[in-house]
């Protein structure tokens, strides 16, 4: 008899609909399954069978087929293992159309029955909602991650005997099914970390600042020890909370990689990334037979770290190059492409020279040429993508032991982060531009309009200081953010001259010419 | 004929000038050189054994030799030896002058004066600043500024020779066809141009360590004078200075700070009765350069800033300054300090020695 079940698959961050057919005919006694499988799918033939028999059936010796399609996509991931048994029983006789008519199934079973969690619900979920089905059987460990997709009903389930009994009596559905009773966890946006506990480095603050106000990329240069690492773990602080669909689509990467924290389904705080500069390429932007994201992709929304910059391979940090300008990745494989959202802030850190405290020659022993090496190790297409540099001030002793004034919190620069991000908003409502740092050469000439006192100082400056065409649009785009903070219509010439003191530091440190 | 014998001998590694030298007074022919026998050889004295087998191995290169000294005239290049009238009389008054120089542009001249201008090249800001501004100064007065073309205060030397858009050579310790250090390439091209670049090491030869010593001896003996702005204890700053004092040129030191590492090596100079140079004036001086004495120019122009420039300005000083110190001791805030800065760099009187390191510029 034929039987057909249906479920999901995870390709990238996104799910698509999967058949699951069985067939049990006569034959030479054997279970088969077919439709591209990799071998943890495969292997779901021994977790059903066994899975059934510890739950009270015993499966007459016939000849069992299973097909999960459509077959030309290959499939991975556990979650298989439930709609096989539901259609193992079902091509058994066992008479459940009404519950299979409009249901899907996702889960992992044990050799004793037990349903266990897996990855992926969020996006799985969300595609079978999208396709219009009305019911989804989990595991009960995933309930929270299914329910916040809303608008399809769950339905947990801890052990097999439980489904069959609800096969067998479909009525039951309705006592189990719940159905968007989740509220937006209000969760703790407690970070652990504030601005407040960062002592002196007025630039420092300031600088970043305006980063997060306009979503422009920042390089902190300085000496060991003198807070590059602190004012970066304290950029999500100052960042706006996520909205819903920002932390839906935050979610559905963590939750494809299993990193969603145990009960919990969408993530309330910004995400920060620091990881090692040993990483390789693909653990950066993501990688795999069946694609998984990366690290710009966990830190997407929020804030990828890249701690002592010149250490990282130079394969590592050339891929960053396209995604942050796109703000997604696109990983090609033989298997098709998959794109992950890329939406970072991307903070870099580093030290000037290999010692780390030039300009100051009285601790840096470093030639000339022993810096010039160091930093010609971050390419000149990255350096262009990054349109603050600041360098943070040697440590003081009254910094370190903090003074009497009261440092600014963070919840107070996180208004004024705000405030300038309504008014970007105002500014490009009706295009697809959120943050000044998107704009194009073409929305520069428009919204950075200078008076000819500021056009005269930015062309001198261009001229003594070199700058490039893209250095240009670089300062323009940040003295208009700057202005936004200052809640300034025009760029005035303190807005401009502050942006060309942060752009300057590339001439500085690597255009030294005759 | 007798100058393709010498550059055959030039081309030998192993043989220094005065080897060259003892030869010639011995044979008096460069041929003859060629020519001898290997017994005769052994009987002058002159030649240790590894240098006499060398010698005679080195006969066979000798159509190399010629071929490749008829060809060098293609690439700009000159090989000028003491037999030939322009070779620079300066050098001939060193006891072991080159025997033969390969000159890339032209040579410095005989009758106009010229200064050595060295220094360490792991310097400070302060010091590349300094040695562009004694350089330009000292450029601006015709003065022919030499040095050797290294990274520090050498490079900072030339560069501001040619900012004067003065004559500058460079002496190096490598074939001159060759620029080491590659960084200096922009000052290399320019210099074959404007100034000369000088070596007594064959086309082709490589850096290396020892050369260095060496051509230092002719960076001070084509000078009248040597300038050393930053060098520390035991430096080839203060060879170069030493190798000027056995040659009886003067010798000039920037004074540091007593606990600068950098300065120790001038500050010594000045204890064994170097000239203290507290401005180019001092060595125009001493040249007997006609010169109109320069205004203190920082001091003057600073009445015509206004007050809040002249606030900041104040806070400065010519060691560089983080712009958090500098706002802490101004008191303005972010935007206005850096604009003000912004406009004093632009006006010249600020300089950053990296980005958010602000120092006074210092007009001697």
């Amino acid at each position: 008899m034929f039987s057909k079940v249906y479920s999901a698959g995870l390709q990238g961050i996104d799910g698509y609909l999967v058949q699951v057919e069985a067939d049990v005919g006569n034959g030479l006694p054997g279970f088969h399954m077919v439709g591209y499988l990799a071998s943890e799918v495969r292997e779901a033939e021994e977790r059903v069978r066994t899975a059934l028999k510890n739950s009270g059936f015993s499966i007459p010796p016939r000849k069992i087929t299973v097909n999960l399609s459509p077959a030309d996509i290959r499939k991975d991931g556990t979650a298989f293992d439930l709609p096989v048994a539901v259609a193992v029983l079902a091509a058994y006789g066992m008479d459940c159309s009404p519950v299979l008519k409009d249901s899907a199934f996702i889960g992992e079973l044990g050799l004793d029955g037990q349903i266990k969690p897996i990855r992926g619900v969020l996006s799985l979920v969300s595609a079978l909602k999208d396709k219009g089905w009305k019911r989804c059987f989990l595991p009960e460990a995933n309930i929270a991650e299914g329910l916040a997709v809303g608008e399809i009903e769950i339905v947990g389930i801890r052990h097999l005997k439980e489904m069959i009994e609800i096969l067998i009596h479909p009525e039951q559905v309705l006592v189990k099914a719940l159905l968007e009773d989740f509220q937006t966890e209000e969760d703790n946006l407690d970070y652990s970390v504030d601005f407040s506990e960062m002592n002196g480095q007025r630039l420092v603050r300031r600088a970043t600042e305006i980063a997060v106000a306009g979503r422009h990329n920042i390089l902190y240069l300085g000496p060991p020890g003198s807070g590059k690492s602190m004012a970066a773990q304290r950029i999500p602080t100052i960042m706006p909370s996520l909205s819903r669909e920002e932390q839906l689509e935050l979610s559905k990467v963590y939750s494809v990689c299993g990193m969603l924290p145990p009960g919990r389904a969408l993530l309330g705080k910004r995400p920060f990334r620091s990881p090692h500069h040993t990483i390789s390429p693909q653990a950066m932007a993501g990688g795999g037979r069946n694609p998984k994201p990366g690290e710009i992709s966990l830190a997407s929304r929020g804030v990828l770290f890249l701690d002592e910059f010149p250490e990282f391979r130079r394969e590592a940090l050339e891929i960053l190059r396209q995604p942050l300008e796109e703000r997604r990745v696109t990983i090609s494989r033989v298997n098709g492409s998959c794109t992950f959202p890329a939406n970072v802030l991307l903070v870099a850190a580093m030290n000037p020279c290999p010692c780390g405290f030039y300009p100051d020659r009285s601790r840096c022993a470093c030639n000339n040429e022993q810096v010039r090496r160091y930093l010609s190790r971050i390419s000149r297409p990255l350096l262009e993508r990054i349109d603050i540099c600041v360098e943070t001030s040697p440590v003081s002793y009254g910094d370190i032991r903090g003074k009497a004034k009261q440092n600014e919190s963070s919840s107070i620069i996180r208004e004024r982060v705000e405030r300038a991000g309504e008014i970007q908003r105002k500014r490009f409502a009706g295009s697809s531009l959120f943050f000044n740092s998107e704009m194009g050469n073409r929305q520069v000439e428009q919204y950075c309009q200078l008076r000819d006192e500021e056009e005269k100082l930015l062309e001198r400056a261009f001229e003594e200081k070199h700058l490039s065409a893209r250095g240009y649009h670089k300062i323009l785009k940040v003295a208009r953010t700057i202005a936004d903070l200052d809640g300034s219509e025009q760029i005035n010439k303190i807005h401009l001259c502050e942006a060309i003191s942060y752009r300057d530091l590339e001439e500085k440190y690597w255009g030294k010419g005759i | 004929m007798e100058k393709e014998y010498l550059y055959w001998l030039c081309c030998l590694p192993c043989l220094g000038s005065v080897s060259i030298r003892k030869l010639y007074e011995y044979f008096q022919s460069f041929e003859a050189i060629y020519n001898i026998e290997e017994t005769e050889l052994e009987k002058t004295g002159i030649l240790r054994k590894v240098q006499r087998d060398a010698l005679i191995k080195w006969r066979d290169k000798f159509l190399l030799c010629r071929r490749e000294y008829q060809e060098i005239g293609k690439k700009g290049i000159r090989f000028i030896t003491p037999l030939d009238t322009d070779y620079p009389r300066r050098l001939t008054e060193i006891c072991d002058y080159p025997m033969g120089i390969f000159v890339k542009g032209r040579l410095p001249k005989e009758e106009i004066p010229a200064v050595a201008i060295v220094g360490a090249r792991g310097c400070s800001a302060y010091g590349e600043q300094l040695a562009e501004e004694f350089s330009r100064a000292l450029a601006a007065q015709q003065v022919q500024v030499i040095s050797g073309l290294a990274i520090g205060i050498d490079g900072a030397a030339h560069r501001g020779a040619i900012q004067a858009e003065g004559a500058t050579f460079g002496v190096l310790g490598c074939g001159v066809d060759i620029c080491y250090p590659v960084s200096n390439y922009a000052l290399y091209e320019k210099m074959g141009h404007t100034g000369g670049i000088l070596s007594e090491y064959p086309i082709g030869s490589s850096p290396q360590s020892w050369h260095f010593p060496m051509r230092n001896r002719i960076i001070s003996g084509l000078a009248d004078a040597v300038l050393v702005v930053e060098a520390r204890e035991r430096s080839g700053s203060l060879i170069t200075a030493e190798l000027g004092l056995e040659q009886g040129k003067e010798i000039f030191a920037v004074p540091g700070r007593v606990t600068d590492h950098l300065s120790r090596g001038c500050n010594l100079l000045i204890q064994q009765g170097a000239h203290m140079a507290i401005s180019p004036n001092d060595i125009l001086e001493y040249l007997g350069v006609k010169y109109r004495k320069e205004l203190i120019l920082h001091e003057k122009n600073v009445n015509g800033l206004a007050k809040n420039e002249k606030m900041v300005y104040s806070c400065l000083d010519f060691k560089p300054k983080h712009l958090d110190d500098i706002m802490a001791d101004c008191g303005l805030g972010i935007g206005e300090c850096i604009s003000i800065l912004l406009e004093l760099e632009l006006n010249g009187y600020v300089f950053r020695s990296a980005n958010h390191y602000y120092g006074k510029n210092c007009k001697l």
